[in-house]
């Protein structure tokens, strides 16, 4: 196990490490100078070459790179082109609101998913059921961004019940309106994951009803509610767990799109942004923390699997 | 089966071929006893048609924009019109056809390289294997609309590189799929009977490999396609997709956002289409995975936008 979790570990960093070398190139092949483009009116040859040589741009680009590489592995990530911040500033002001709308959203995706999930595999067949799976594939076909739309429209612009755009921090409004300023961006980017856990809540439970030691526990008399919550459902959501662990990153990508919707400035709308700027330090830098991430996160649901599930073993 | 083969590998690939008949069959009798993948074939069929069709029963030339601006939803505008004064209707009846082709073509172009790099990889197995691998890896590693943002970044917008941006973020699920089977296959008899006759690498991973795996290249193909249409809309609506002039869904959608408070139908009908289309798709790829009997295939089905 450990060896099998070092070698994981091993493929990790090379993955972060391809994609961020990737991202290196790929930045320095789109079309249009960064700083020609940053310093926009203000442009002269002069001005160009000693911004150039500020951020290091006028030496060859394999020489950047390693010192790019260097510096990154120092944990200095660099200084934004078009704000002068460092990255890492960029980073610490666009997290905690990715964060947070990913974890609400994470949560009310279990909230929503988990109860309609086994309403739905207790009623099998039945009107509710279908009416349950016909919402869920809605749910997985839909743009969360027309959703985040829409969810603006209904609840504030109608019926004015919630915020339609920004974020409000918990230091500085209190836990209220943080969650007020979060319901419904993180229900826009949870609705297609919440479909997903709900069928696998759904197909998970029906599985589990049909085996022996179910058969078991009501023989013995048990009560039917606590033959579905204490041995039924502990079991079903085994795979649950998984699938929730590998979404939660995915859903971290699913801002990237909602942050723009909802104008919050969090890492995607800082991302996409830097994208269309060439502004190389933030792109990098906000990427290597994305893929870091994503591949732990795919890692650390591995691991668990194997502890969850015994049967697997990886060599 | 009158085969007047004389070489062994005639009669191989006449048994091959015997194989996919029998297949075929099985397949047309249990697709007709699944419901969802009826339904959804049948509204594939409709949007197809009205794709199609679009420029004849579109009430309205989908550039026409002297009817008045931000007019709600009437008998002469069943969706209202835009900012433009453009009826709405017509428009989106048109991007009928512009996200279905993106949707094809990003799929069937991530189809054609994944399915070659799952053969290749799964087949021959050792560093070829993971050298793919670890390319599809990196793919796999980066979220897609970041990657497509990206790419659209790198080469520009405009329909072309949206297709290529969107084909190759999807590259890895095919490679995927293709190489877990190939691999499932590699022991099976008939592999080693073509192997043993020697027949050449291409021959077996085109005649005998390939036809076997089929069916979960096709239901990933369905799903790709949503996918495709999915991630399109997304970067047309972040405003780096298809040329702003062509009448796409995530065009009228990246409009309507900024007119919440005063047209919400901009902003609902283009999603509308988007969903009946993608909903359509998913309804028959899930059928076909069920009729076909594939198991793991586009259970992440949600990694669009």
């Amino acid at each position: 196990m450990t060896r099998y979790i070092i070698r994981r570990l091993i493929h990790s960093i090379f993955i972060i490490w391809g994609v961020a070398t990737l991202v290196f190139f790929g930045l320095r092949a789109i079309p249009g100078d960064p700083v020609v483009q940053f310093l926009g009116a203000e442009y002269s040859p002069e001005a160009a070459e000693a911004l150039n040589k500020k951020l290091g741009l006028d030496e060859p680009v394999y020489v950047q790179y390693f010192k790019w590489l260097s510096n990154t592995i120092q944990g200095d990530l660099g200084d934004s082109i078009a704000t002068g911040e460092t990255v890492d500033e960029a980073i610490r002001t666009g997290f905690p609101k990715t964060i947070s709308i990913a974890f609400v959203a994470f949560v009310l995706a279990l909230v929503i998913a988990i109860p309609t999930g086994v309403i739905a595999a207790l009623k099998r067949n039945s009107w509710i059921d279908y009416v349950v799976s016909v919402i869920a594939f809605i749910g997985v076909s839909m743009p969360s961004f027309w959703f985040g739309i829409i969810l603006i429209i209904l609840f504030a612009v109608r019926l004015n019940w919630l915020p339609a755009v920004g974020y409000s921090s918990i230091e500085d409004d209190g836990l209220w309106e943080w969650f007020k300023h979060l319901v419904l961006p993180a229900l826009a980017v949870g609705a297609g994951f919440s479909a997903i856990l709900m069928r696998f809540v759904r197909a998970g439970l029906l599985e589990v009803l049909g085996s022996d030691f179910i058969r078991t526990a009501r023989a013995k008399g048990l009560s039917e509610r606590s033959v579905i919550i204490r041995h039924a459902l502990r079991n079903a959501l085994i795979p649950v767990v998984t699938i929730a662990g590998i979404q939660l990153a995915l859903l971290l990508s699913g801002t990237v799109i909602i942050e723009i919707v909802f104008s919050i400035r969090g890492l995607g709308r800082i991302l996409v942004g830097a994208i269309l700027d060439k502004d190389y330090p933030i792109v990098q830098g906000v990427i290597l923390l994305v893929s870091v991430i994503f591949v732990l996160a795919n890692l650390v649901v591995d691991i668990i699997y194997t502890f969850l599930d015994p049967r697997i073993r990886y060599e | 089966m009158a085969t007047t083969a004389s070489r062994p590998q005639d009669v191989l690939d006449a048994l091959a071929e015997e194989r996919r008949a029998r297949q075929g069959n099985r397949v047309w009798r249990r697709l007709k006893a699944e419901r969802k993948a009826f339904i959804g074939l049948f509204f594939v069929g409709f949007l197809a048609l009205v794709g199609l069709l679009s420029p004849i029963v579109a009430p309205y030339d989908p550039d026409d924009d002297d009817f008045g601006l931000f007019q709600s939803p009437s008998i002469e505008h069943p969706m209202g019109t835009d900012s433009f004064g453009r009826d709405l209707f017509s428009r989106i009846l048109i991007g009928t056809r512009v996200s279905l082709t993106i949707g094809i073509l990003a799929a069937l172009t991530a189809l054609v390289i994944g399915v070659a790099l799952g053969l290749v990889s799964g087949y021959y197995g050792g560093w070829i294997d993971s050298l793919i691998m670890r390319f599809i890896d990196l793919l796999w590693a980066f979220p897609v609309i970041i990657l497509t943002v990206g790419m659209v970044a790198i080469f520009g917008a405009g329909a072309r590189n949206v297709v290529i941006a969107i084909a190759i973020a999807y590259i890895d699920d095919f490679a995927r799929v293709v190489r877990a089977e190939v691999l499932r296959l590699r022991e099976e008899e008939f592999m080693v009977a073509a192997q043993s006759i020697g027949a050449a690498d291409v021959r077996i991973m085109g005649r005998h490999l390939l036809p076997n795996i089929v069916a979960p290249i096709i239901v990933q193909a369905t799903f790709a396609v949503g996918l495709g249409i999915l991630a399109e809309s997304g970067l047309t609506f972040l405003g780096l997709g298809v040329d702003p002039t062509t009448p796409t869904w995530g065009l009228a959608l990246n409009e309507g956002r900024d007119f919440v408070r005063r047209a919400w139908w901009i902003s609902v009908f283009p999603g509308v289409a988007i969903v009946f289309t993608v909903l359509a798709l998913n309804l028959f790829g899930d059928g076909l995975r069920d009729a076909l009997d594939v198991r793991g295939v586009g259970d992440d089905a949600d990694e669009g936008a």
